[in-house]
């Protein structure tokens, strides 16, 4: 007798670990198998589907990193129904897993150049693990800079891990928000304003841009007012989900499926797609 | 001066303007420094001057009783902090402290003005140059104001 194909729409159950509240809205949950021992292999930018038992699956980005197998972390921003239901599982609480799914951020592909990471408000969780892998063979890259926007210092993902990135002496690391009082001593300005300032050589540069599609718009135009090419500018997208996998055509965006061709993808494939609405 | 004037000559923001003007902006301008905390200036006095910064960082700010003091923007080395000098009544509209020790070459607007009005030629140079900042400053705050971190509708 063979062996049944395992049923890629069947979650595996996950035991909560750890739940560490980020900011007011975003919160991080770090899981472990139940039934295997096995680790969770992914690459930076894939996502696995969520299922919340009772209440409904969605998209969420791998956010630990890759090189740790052993547990497997995802932070979330609080938005809807299941995201909400997700922020309060605690400890020892079963979610399901599917995935990991999608494609990955160029990190070969970068080697050699200098790397510019911007990341706006939650969109710098699916660039953590780019991050970790990027820090993992520090000497393969130029520059490596980190340009994170988000709304209030409050509002900052993963400061501690910031700071210490910030402190180190091979990473440029900036962050801004849109609104401070006075005693804070970042920046305060638009992501993109940080891109014509950024110390990365723009002939040759990748980059790696993650946040709302608003966000990643206006700092892809910034990019290129800065020489980069659309083949060396890399956006994750977002579209709602259900299978996760290519069948269901819900994620359907243009030609492409965001769950299997993306959610990375080059610019320089999908921006006549960009500029569309209502797709 | 003649030190001015290279670093001058040298910055994005005078770039490509004639010599003789360039000495005449050289004429109007000194180094300065601020310690963290210090105010360049604060709302409502009289507008003389415009900076560009060197080194360090300055919080643009608005004070309002009930929140206090609100940074608005910040302005960081290479940029140009200032254009108040340039309209009337010229004052200014919000505080500028250094968040950090900022070193900056100070322009003397009134001495600018003058010669802006004496030679039409200068001033137009020197006004497209601050068109290009309000340009870019405007962009900036009209994407600032669509909320970009969020999804919401
Ligand atoms: C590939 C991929 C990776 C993702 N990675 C992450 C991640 O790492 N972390 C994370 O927090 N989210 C991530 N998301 C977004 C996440 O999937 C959605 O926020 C989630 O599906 C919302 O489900 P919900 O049931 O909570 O909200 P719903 O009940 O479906 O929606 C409630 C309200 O929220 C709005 N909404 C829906 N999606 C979003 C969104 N993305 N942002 C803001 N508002 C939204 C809806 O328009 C609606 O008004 C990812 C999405 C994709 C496609
Ligand atoms: S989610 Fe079903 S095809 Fe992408």
């Amino acid at each position: 007798m063979t062996n049944p194909v395992p049923n890629p729409m069947l979650p595996a159950p996950y035991v909560v670990q750890r739940v560490l509240r980020e900011t007011h809205d975003t919160f991080t949950l770090e899981l472990s198998p139940k039934t295997t021992m096995n680790g969770f292999r992914f690459s930076p930018g894939q996502f696995n589907m969520l299922y919340v038992f009772g209440v409904g699956e969605v998209p969420i980005s791998i956010s630990g990193d890759p090189s740790k197998t052993k547990t497997l972390i995802h932070t979330t921003r609080t938005v809807g129904t299941v995201t909400k239901a997700m922020y309060k599982l605690k400890r020892g609480y079963v979610l399901g897993v599917r995935g990991p799914y999608g494609t990955q951020w160029p990190i070969g592909e970068a080697v050699g150049n200098d790397v510019v990471v911007v990341a706006g408000g939650i969109g710098l969780a699916p660039l953590r693990p780019a991050v970790y892998q990027l820090l993992a063979q520090r000497e393969k890259f130029g520059k490596i800079v980190i340009l994170y926007g988000t709304r209030t210092p409050a509002d900052i993902l993963f400061r501690k891990e910031l700071e210490r990135w910030r402190s180190r002496f091979d990473l440029d690391v900036h962050i801004t928000v849109d609104r401070a009082m006075s005693g804070w001593k970042g920046s305060v300005g638009v992501v993109t304003t940080l891109v014509p300032k950024a110390p990365f050589d723009p002939l040759n540069t990748t980059a790696l841009v993650c946040g709302p599609e608003l966000m990643m718009r206006y700092t892809v135009t910034e990019l290129q007012k800065r020489g980069l090419q659309a083949s060396d500018i890399y956006i994750s997208m977002e579209r709602n989900m259900k299978c996760g996998i290519g069948l269901c055509g819900h994620c359907q965006w243009g030609t492409e499926f965001i769950c299997k061709d993306g959610p990375v993808f080059p610019f320089s494939e999908i921006k006549s797609l960009f500029a569309k609405r209502e797709l | 001066m003649e030190n001015l004037e290279h670093i001058l000559s040298e910055h994005p923001f005078l770039q490509g303007l004639h010599e003789d003007y360039l000495r005449l902006v050289t004429g109007c301008a000194s180094n300065v420094r601020f310690e963290p905390g210090q105010y360049l200036f604060r709302e409502d006095e009289e507008a003389n001057w415009f900076y560009i910064i060197r080194q360090g960082k300055v919080a643009v700010e608005a004070y309002g009783a009930e929140r206090g003091s609100v940074i608005i923007d910040t302005v960081e080395q290479g940029e140009v902090l200032g254009w108040s000098w340039l309209i009337p009544p010229y004052n200014w509209h919000f505080d500028a402290r250094a968040i950090e020790l900022t070193r900056a070459i100070a322009l003397d607007g009134k001495c600018l003005r003058k010669k802006c009005e004496d030679d039409h030629h200068l001033g137009y140079e020197l006004l497209k140059r601050f068109a290009h900042i309000m340009e870019q400053r405007l962009e900036a705050t009209r994407i600032r104001l669509l909320d970009i971190y969020g999804n919401e509708k």
